[in-house]
């Protein structure tokens, strides 16, 4: 997982407000799996959204709908993949125990993991996956804006960076959202079936816990909850644009952030980790 | 050859039913610099084929600007105009500025 990583010399002269957190602080409810330093928690979080969508986008390469659109979900796969591998690696440093980006993604379980169950889902078809990504790009978009101002620098550093990246994905994942809810009745059909089985999936983006609120407090994470009306915003004008019908909002799956997942989450890494476990240290 | 889509640049021949519209994708690799085909894509919109553009021919490189055009807006010669539109006229040498000696004093050629 060298891709775009090329930050590596960290640990030392960046001290912040969120160094102080990390030394004092300690998270106030008991979860499982969950370890007793907030930061790389709430790295851990960051960082294993963009691992697990980034392993699902590159399930399509070489399956694309069309040639176009084969490349551009794998240039996505890597965008994601290569952030993930930036805040791995600092979730490393910040943890302190030597272990290395690639370690965290291929040595850890699916109870180990804190993404959130929306992006461990199957791709499904095509409009399956192009829905699940803008409702994800929606949100991080407005997640990476907040991060650019973290007071720890090198956080804050790569949000800008991914900024650039989700500016182009939400872009892409709606203008895909437009075309197929308002194009054939075919593409709107599976669209809408797309729509009205994620959706409850994505209250989980939005909720906070005290690892969330401690992280806030030491300006190192970002206030989901404070988010949600801007989302709210961005994908009623999209899906309205689309002809789509947002569903009510009922049962909503959580638990991703406490190491909880669906089924299929396992599975994945069965596919993702086993040629680093099976060659443990390999280089090629 | 009348002016039809098999003039086209580019022109696949697949049936227009399964095939989106073709867009020629123009690259710029600097300020000033001229934008220069790179190939071309398959998009349904315009904003389609700027996204397309950009994630097969500008993802790597130093692009700082892209243009699309829809291929059958791009009016083509025909090969079998090659000769009256293209010879060089390699009989006539006077045509080329090479025919012509540099006078002796003048600088900055």
């Amino acid at each position: 997982m060298s891709a775009d990583g090329g930050n590596r010399e960290q640990g030392t002269g960046n001290r912040t407000a969120a160094d102080s957190w990390v030394a004092g602080a300690r998270p106030t409810t008991a979860t499982s799996g969950i370890t007793e330093n907030p930061l790389f928690e709430y790295l851990l979080r960051l960082a294993d959204d963009r691992l697990v969508l980034g392993h699902r986008l590159s399930e399509w390469c070489g399956h694309g709908p069309i040639l176009e659109e084969d490349i551009a979900l794998a240039n996505i796969a890597l965008d994601f993949i290569g952030q993930a591998s930036m805040l791995l690696k600092l979730a490393g440093d910040v943890e302190g125990k030597g272990r290395t980006d690639d370690m965290l993604a291929y040595f850890r379980d699916a109870i180990e993991f804190r993404n959130v169950q929306l992006v461990e889902l199957p791709n499904g078809d095509f409009a399956t996956t192009i829905v699940r990504q803008f409702l994800f790009d929606a949100w991080d978009v407005l997640v990476l804006e907040r991060l650019t101002s973290a007071t720890n620098e090198q956080l804050a550093g790569i949000g800008a960076k991914a900024l650039k990246e989700a500016k182009y994905h939400l872009r892409h994942s709606a203008e895909w959202v437009r075309m197929l809810g308002d194009g054939t009745v075919e593409s709107h059909r599976r669209a809408q079936q797309a729509l009205d089985a994620l959706w409850p999936y994505t209250a989980e983006l939005f909720l906070t816990d005290d690892i969330e609120r401690q992280a806030v407090a030491a300006g190192v994470g970002v206030d989901v909850e404070s988010l949600r009306p801007r989302w709210r915003q961005t994908v009623e004008q999209v899906f309205g644009e689309a002809t789509l019908t947002i569903p009510k909002d009922g049962f909503a799956p959580r638990g991703g952030r406490m190491g909880r997942h669906t089924e299929h989450l396992g599975r994945m890494l069965a596919d993702m980790q086993s040629l680093a476990r099976a060659h443990p240290g390999a280089t090629w | 050859m009348t002016n039809d889509t098999t003039s086209s640049p580019g022109f696949v021949g697949a049936s227009p039913e399964t095939q989106w519209d073709l867009w020629e994708v123009f690259t710029q690799e600097g300020q000033g610099a001229p934008h220069e085909h790179a190939g071309s894509v398959h998009a349904t919109t315009a904003e389609h084929a700027m996204q397309n553009a950009r994630d097969v021919y500008a993802r790597r490189g130093k692009v700082v600007s892209l243009w699309v055009v829809p291929s059958v807006s791009i009016v083509a010669s025909a090969p079998s105009d090659a000769g009256p539109l293209f010879d060089p006229g390699n009989d006539k040498a006077y045509r080329h500025p090479q025919f012509y000696k540099t006078p002796r004093g003048v600088r900055g050629l």
